[in-house]
């Protein structure tokens, strides 16, 4: 009973990173790959993904002290390196704004890719905690089970 | 013996997939060995041509190595592209030439996907790669349908229609709704002198 609840909880947490635009398709693609021999398939891909992120985020923020003198190519590359491992995941948000900051970039704008770069990390630390919060909670209802969550339309 | 082109002994497919992301070689891997799939995965071109025994430091003649089926590249990589590699695959006077490379890219870019087919990729996915991408391609490989005299033509895939284009032979432009542009004459032509 206890754990249809949390099972329960465990769908509707994930859900609402649906419906607020966190996580697309992708995510559920990655969950569809998921069997009894890899049953943690998208959790250890989301394990990759910080590491790979958390070393771009590091390089770019690097690249980004140069301040006046910006090397955009680099820049851009980096970031496409990050927009391109955020949308393996599904990682809706920080794509977008990683998007938004290689806009900047072709346009030589550097106030724009400060900033960008600011909301692009602060997405990734809030889908970051939000998806350990949510692995955490799968492992506790003996998370060995994958969840298949079709993407629930709004009820009418 | 296995030869490029024909299935493996057990009916697996060999692919060997090759991408400088961490992430996406993970993926990649996944998708291919959830399709039966057997997968190699290197990091850039120049292990890609290793691998394959391309490198020069093994003579092609006479090199009873590693046979794959197919070969899936992502474009952008540090020093050597996946265009390079591409054209250095198509480039040989072997069985390797004959090997299907598919094209793997995260950008639309029209000019990008039309010198890869015109280069003979066997076709261009746009990043993130699907399910449905990997197991049509490798149903068409089963199919052995690369070896038919008039063939299809290869597509490309738009990332802003989800509708998957029939794997037909007929030499028409693709005219999606939502398709961007047809294939180039060009990239038609090499395809066709390519069969």
């Amino acid at each position: 009973m206890e754990k249809n609840q949390s099972r329960m909880q465990l769908v509707a947490m994930k859900q609402s990173f649906f419906d607020q635009g966190l996580l697309d398709e992708q995510f559920i693609q990655l969950e569809e790959l998921q069997d009894d021999v890899n049953p943690n398939f998208v959790e250890e891909i989301v394990i990759l993904y910080y590491g790979d992120s958390l070393r771009l985020i590091s390089s770019i923020e690097q690249a980004l002290k140069e301040r006046n003198l910006l090397d955009f190519n680099k820049l851009d590359t980096l970031m496409h390196q990050f927009t391109g491992s955020s949308s393996s995941i599904g990682a809706k948000k920080v794509k977008a704004e990683c998007n938004l900051f290689r806009e900047y970039c072709r346009a030589g704008n550097i106030e724009g890719c400060m900033k960008s770069f600011q909301q692009c990390k602060k997405e990734y630390a809030s889908l970051r905690k939000k998806l350990e919060a949510y692995f955490q909670a799968s492992w506790v209802l003996g998370g060995s089970m994958p969840l298949q969550v079709k993407k629930i339309k709004a009820n009418p | 013996m296995v030869t490029t082109g024909d299935v493996g002994v057990v009916g697996e497919l060999h692919v060997l997939a090759v991408d400088d992301s961490f992430v996406d070689r993970k993926v990649i891997e996944r998708l291919l060995k959830f399709t039966s799939c057997k997968v190699t995965v290197v990091e850039s071109g120049t292990r890609a041509l290793q691998y394959l025994g391309l490198d020069g430091d093994t003579s092609s003649i006479g090199f009873d190595g590693v046979k794959v089926n197919m070969i899936m590249t992502d474009y952008s990589m540090p020093g050597m592209t996946g265009y390079e590699l591409l054209k250095k695959i198509k480039q040989e006077s072997s069985v390797f030439r004959e090997i299907p490379v598919v094209v793997m890219s995260s950008e639309n870019i029209l000019t990008r996907i039309d010198s890869c087919l015109e280069e003979g990729a066997e076709e261009f996915l746009l990043k993130p790669v699907k399910l449905s991408d990997v197991k049509r391609l490798t149903d068409f490989i089963m199919s052995g349908e690369g070896k038919k005299v008039g063939g299809k033509r290869s597509q490309k895939r738009n990332r802003s229609d989800d509708c998957i284009s029939s794997l037909s032979t007929t030499c028409s432009t693709v005219s999606h709704p939502c398709d961007l542009s047809s294939l180039s004459p060009s990239a038609m032509s090499s395809k066709k002198s390519r069969l």
